[in-house]
């Protein structure tokens, strides 16, 4: 088995105060913590333990800066063996078509008979670049994986729907995969590996190594612009019950026992 | 102009709330590109859901056969591929599903449209189609310009629009399959049901909703205190099913159960929209967050913003005393 497996940096702002500039044009992210995707760390072990079990490779591939390659090397000590990392200013990161033809610019011409992405990137959550990926490149795929079962030339694919239904689908490899979370346990990196790591091949490109246009992928090439960004106006109306934390929990407790909720 | 197509959503035979959640923007956009509603239904048997379109007061093009017996994303895809060729919409509407995000990405990567997915607004301004879309799990918004193009393309978010009322009778018109053929790369198996628990947390009146700010398994007792103080059941978000500290029939939201509890206790949990989905039912819902800008304050009826380790404990007590 030869599998790809594409992983992104995101910033972790589910307890961030996030900030958009007063042009509307970008997020300060100077105070984000970066690590890898969520769902692309279920892609990574689905990967390894697909290896694992198949024999084969697994070639870690990131659009990303020189800083994610902690992230990189985290996922190679976990198993995978080598690395790309595709790091171009010219690249309309904004669009994930776009990203889809950089990544499958990084994978043409190698044979290969998966290439696992995570089915939602948890910045800009366009569940779109995979599916996209498959399309550029001309295989079959599957989105919203939660099981995978590699059968002779094709995989059984059990696709999570709405509900928890599970679709259960056969795609002919080689084919894209999009990974959704909860499908395996995500090993720890073992001392070793992370050892080991730092000597397997980490290979960083720009668009001209791989033979990409940039005037295919930059924001010109993009269909779409992106005319502002600005935070929602919440409105809450919630009664925010305020005081020490003590004070706090035995206000709302008796709310909750005054208004016959409990 | 064309008109603009909206992809009706439907799966073991019955239509998702989807297809006319889209039908709340469909018109508007359709009158100012210069055209009007059509309903795409592609399946097998499907007269009755047709039906049930056309009393939205649209048009519904069917595509009655048995090759749309079930969902199969390729499919779907050549036959829009082979539809946007022939009747050259303005814009194509699918849902931002598990059906549409298998399919639309690769549409527009075959037809090169200009596509913007997870839409929860739609206007066209002075001629040019805008788009309003969520960035780092609804913290930010993005409004979203399309470069002028023939045929636009958009996924919607579930549950973004309401859905309108039922209208006046429209119109039913089938139409060939525009493809003739089963395919061989991707063949549809079979559906396999989500697995029932113990409990049956769609009917329970008291819920304790722990998300991944409990941080830890062994935190669990923490919230299994309080949720015992107050005979609650224990549910949570995707990510606390994920990290397997409670089973997947546990589950709250889109991908889970939807619930309809009296009182919805959210711990930790930041509200992502795939989760408030499943608590619109709710009827009270109080929220323990230590981030002030958490999402989920926006649908509670009463919020802390504190850590929820100094909280849950003191509320157990409390609620132990008064309630005797
Ligand atoms: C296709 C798809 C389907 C999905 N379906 C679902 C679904 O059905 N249900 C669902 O829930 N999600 C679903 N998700 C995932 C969803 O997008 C979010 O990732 C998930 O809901 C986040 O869970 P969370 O709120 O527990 O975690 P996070 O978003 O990480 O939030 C944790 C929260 O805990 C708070 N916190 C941390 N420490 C403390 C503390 N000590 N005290 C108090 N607060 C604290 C933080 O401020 C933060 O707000 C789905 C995603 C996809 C792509
Ligand atoms: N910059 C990137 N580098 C590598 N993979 C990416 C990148 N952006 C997106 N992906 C992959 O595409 C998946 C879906 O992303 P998205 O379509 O943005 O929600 C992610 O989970 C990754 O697996």
């Amino acid at each position: 088995m030869k599998i790809f497996v594409c992983i992104k940096y995101v910033p972790d702002t589910s307890e961030a105060v996030v900030k958009v500039n007063a042009e509307g044009t970008a997020v300060d992210s100077s105070r984000f913590s970066f690590d890898i995707n969520d769902a692309d760390n279920y892609a990574v072990e689905e990967s390894v333990q697909i290896k694992e079990k198949y024999t084969g490779t697994v070639t870690v591939l990131s659009i990303g800066p020189k800083e994610s390659e902690v992230m990189i090397r985290m996922a190679m000590a976990k198993g995978c063996d080598n690395a790309v990392r595709v790091e171009d200013a010219r690249i309309a990161a904004f669009d994930p078509l776009l990203l889809a033809k950089v990544l499958a610019g990084a994978i043409k011409g190698q044979e290969f008979d998966l290439v696992l992405t995570g089915c939602m990137a948890a910045d800009d959550g366009q569940m779109a670049t995979g599916v996209a990926l498959a399309e550029e490149l001309g295989v079959a795929h599957a989105a919203m994986v939660k099981k995978v079962e590699i059968l002779e030339g094709k995989v059984k694919a059990y696709r999570e729907l709405e509900g928890g239904l599970m679709e259960v689908v056969e795609v002919a490899l080689p084919a894209v995969l999009t990974i959704q979370t909860g499908i395996n346990e995500p090993r720890y990196a073992p001392i070793r590996g992370i050892r080991e790591a730092q000597k397997k091949e980490l290979k960083v490109v720009g668009l001209d190594d791989l033979g990409v246009a940039a005037g295919d992928v930059d924001a010109s090439a993009s269909r779409i612009v992106v005319e502002k960004l600005y935070l929602p106006e919440v409105v809450s109306s919630a009664e925010f019950i305020e005081g020490e934390p003590e004070q706090k929990a035995e206000k709302l407790a008796s709310i909750l026992v005054k208004g016959g909720l409990v | 102009m064309g008109n603009v197509f909206v992809l009706a959503e439907h799966r073991q035979g019955a239509l998702r709330d989807i297809t006319f959640e889209m039908l709340r923007v469909a018109p508007n956009v359709a009158k100012e590109l210069g055209g009007e509603v059509n309903v795409l239904l592609l399946g097998y048997n499907a007269e009755a859901m047709a039906e049930r379109i056309a009393g939205y007061g649209v048009k519904v093009l069917v595509v009655d056969d048995p090759l749309f017996e079930n969902f199969n994303a390729d499919k779907y895809q050549q036959a829009l591929s082979k539809l946007i060729d022939t009747c050259k919409p303005s814009l194509v509407m699918v849902g931002q599903t598990a059906q549409g995000v298998d399919m639309a990405p690769a549409l527009a990567v075959e037809k090169n449209l200009p596509f913007v997915s997870d839409i929860i607004g739609l206007t066209v301004e002075d001629g040019t189609l805008k788009a309003t879309r969520q960035i780092y799990s609804g913290k930010v918004n993005a409004q979203i310009a399309f470069k002028p193009a023939d045929t636009y393309l958009v996924t919607v978010r579930e549950s973004a629009f309401e859905a309108p009322d039922a209208s006046v009778a429209g119109l039913v018109e089938k139409i060939d399959s525009p493809i003739k053929e089963d395919l061989d790369y991707r063949k549809f198996v079979e559906y396999i049901e989500a697995e029932v628990g113990d409990v049956d947390i769609t009917q329970s009146e008291i819920l304790v909703g722990i998300g991944r700010g409990l941080k830890e398994e062994k935190n669990l007792p923490v919230v299994q205190e309080l949720a015992k103080a107050i005979k609650a059941d224990l549910c949570g978000s995707r990510a606390a099913v994920d990290a397997g500290w409670l089973p997947h029939d546990r589950q709250v939201g889109t991908s889970g159960k939807a619930v309809k509890p009296k009182l919805y206790l959210a711990l930790g949990i930041s509200g992502a929209f795939q989760h408030i989905a499943g608590i619109k039912g709710a009827k009270t819902v109080v929220a323990i967050n230590k981030d002030p800008e958490a999402p989920i304050f926006a649908v509670a009826h009463y919020a802390i913003v504190d850590d929820l380790f100094k909280i849950a404990p003191k509320l157990a007590e409390k609620l132990k005393e008064l309630k005797g």
